[in-house]
């Protein structure tokens, strides 16, 4: 009787708990709310200025991690994002800053980084730092990336994250965009953010 | 990296260590203090050892990184965590250091303990145990929370912990070296069953993941690889890892069970009145 009772008990509290994670319908990404520590970081952008979280506050940050040498995945994430960001009423546009952090700085030169960002819009930043930092930077978001051995002209593969982390004006985590998402999800989710926000 | 860069921990964890610290310690204590003829041999004592230090081993070394970032390396390390970690810790016959540790309480700390009996009994129920260990797997490996539990840096150091502990309370039910003839403990009929019996769902999830034709764990995919490496292949080989060695574990637990329990017929036969010398290790409990 008493391990009938117990049974029951058990599976009443793993039902409990797989219903409680089954509630992100509203967005087209994957809700990360309370599952990701805020937005913190320091790195440097192209002009070798010190970049924080602060320097963005206020706006809907877009965090992904790339290099420029990409031959597809970085290049396609972000000008979808662009695409999605130009979707948005104007005024909302600069509402939202994305955040490329490149993760092979023995390549992505300053100079190299800078032209890279200036071809997927204005709001773009690019920013990159010592391995140890970004190391830190990718565990504090559960995610890594590791190189490949360089072939005879010395270009090597790079593996990354290939999703895009949304932050909130405050710097809370949001969303996990996946790569499988279109321009107009993506756009749709954004401009979800900055109605709830406002 | 430098190898001691490889023993270091990824993500230090002040409360692995520290629990660790204090089972090796206190299972050195006890095994000092207690006397002679308690004392396990050194083949239990090392099994014991190893079983801990495998444990720790995927938790605060370089291999929990990889298992962060790797499907079939953190199917691994659930491997050790659930599997051949507590299988060893349990095979080693622990018991005479608890009994040890028990002695040494007073009643007023023992009174502490007694919800925490409850709770043991309550979780080794012959139904519950099984149903608890496979679902626990189940729960873990359901895409939505294995997303969530790689995303989510407490949720993950939830998913490992109960994973070792379940792992130690189910093996311990299997191997309890108390004679189930003369003790309450779980008769081998039924210890070998829930063995097959469990064997049969991850054997089932095991095959799904390894012949499933899409990604089911995208996480992998989506916060990237410790190497580029195909997601199919570490898809595969996680799906491999989930399926064979547990079943494996299974068939190996219940042949251990089957040598006990005809070795436990065999002295019975013999003469009732001699303690039967029921361990794997033929030492007295």
């Amino acid at each position: 009787m008493m391990t009938r009772r117990a049974f029951w008990l058990c599976l009443a509290s793993v039902l409990l708990i797989s219903g409680c994670t089954g509630g992100d319908t509203d967005w087209h990404g994957k809700d990360i709310s309370g599952l990701m520590p805020k937005l913190k970081f320091q790195l440097s952008n192209p002009e070798g200025q010190t970049v924080t979280a602060a320097d963005s506050e206020g706006t809907i940050r877009l965090l992904y991690f790339g290099f420029t040498s990409c031959p597809d995945v970085c290049p396609t994430t972000l000008a979808k994002l662009e695409q999605a960001i130009r979707q948005l009423p104007e005024d909302e546009q600069e509402d939202i800053t994305t955040l490329f952090v490149s993760v092979d700085p023995a390549r992505d030169t300053p100079e190299r980084l800078a032209s890279y960002v200036a071809f997927f819009g204005k709001n773009v930043v690019g920013l990159t730092g010592d391995e140890a930092v970004l190391r830190q930077l990718a565990k504090r978001y559960r995610t890594t990336f590791g190189y490949d051995e360089p072939d005879a002209q010395g270009n090597y593969n790079v593996s990354h994250s290939s999703a895009v982390y949304v932050f909130d004006q405050a710097g809370e985590p949001r969303l996990l965009l996946r790569p499988d998402l279109s321009a107009r999800q993506v756009g749709e989710d954004l401009e979800q953010l900055v109605q709830t926000q406002n | 990296m430098s190898g001691v860069d490889y023993l270091l921990p990824y993500d230090f964890s002040p409360v692995t260590v520290v629990s660790f610290l204090l089972a090796l310690g206190l299972y050195g204590v006890a095994l000092l203090r207690m006397p002679e003829h308690e004392r396990p041999g050194p083949g239990r004592v090392v099994t014991f050892v190893i079983g801990v230090l495998l444990c720790y081993g995927v938790m605060q070394t370089r291999f929990d990184y990889y298992s962060q970032y790797m499907f079939f390396v953190h199917r691994g390390q659930h491997l050790v965590l659930h599997h051949l970690g507590p299988f060893l810790i349990a095979l080693s016959n622990p018991l005479p250091v608890l009994r040890f540790w028990h002695r040494a309480l007073g009643l007023s700390q023992r009174a502490w303990l007694r919800p925490v009996a409850w709770l043991y009994r309550g979780l080794q129920q012959p139904i519950i145990a099984p149903v608890l260990f496979v679902g626990l797997i189940y729960f873990w490996l359901w895409p939505a929370v294995h997303f969530d539990a790689m995303l989510s840096r407490d949720l993950y150091w939830l998913m490992n912990w109960s994973m070792l502990l379940d792992g130690l309370l189910f093996w311990w039910l299997m191997f309890d070296p108390r004679s189930p003839s003369a003790t309450a403990t779980l008769g081998y009929g039924k210890r070998m069953l829930i063995l097959a019996l469990v064997a049969l769902p991850q054997m089932v999830l095991g095959a799904w993941i390894v012949f499933s034709r899409e990604m089911v764990y995208d996480v992998y995919e989506v916060c990237g690889r410790a190497w580029p490496m195909a997601p199919e292949t570490d898809q595969l080989l996680g799906g491999l890892l989930t399926w064979i060695p547990p079943a494996m574990m299974s068939i190996l637990g219940i042949l251990i069970l089957l040598r006990r329990a005809m070795h436990a017929e065999n002295t019975d036969h013999r003469d009732r009145n001699i303690p039967t010398g029921q361990s794997l290790a033929g030492d007295k409990v």
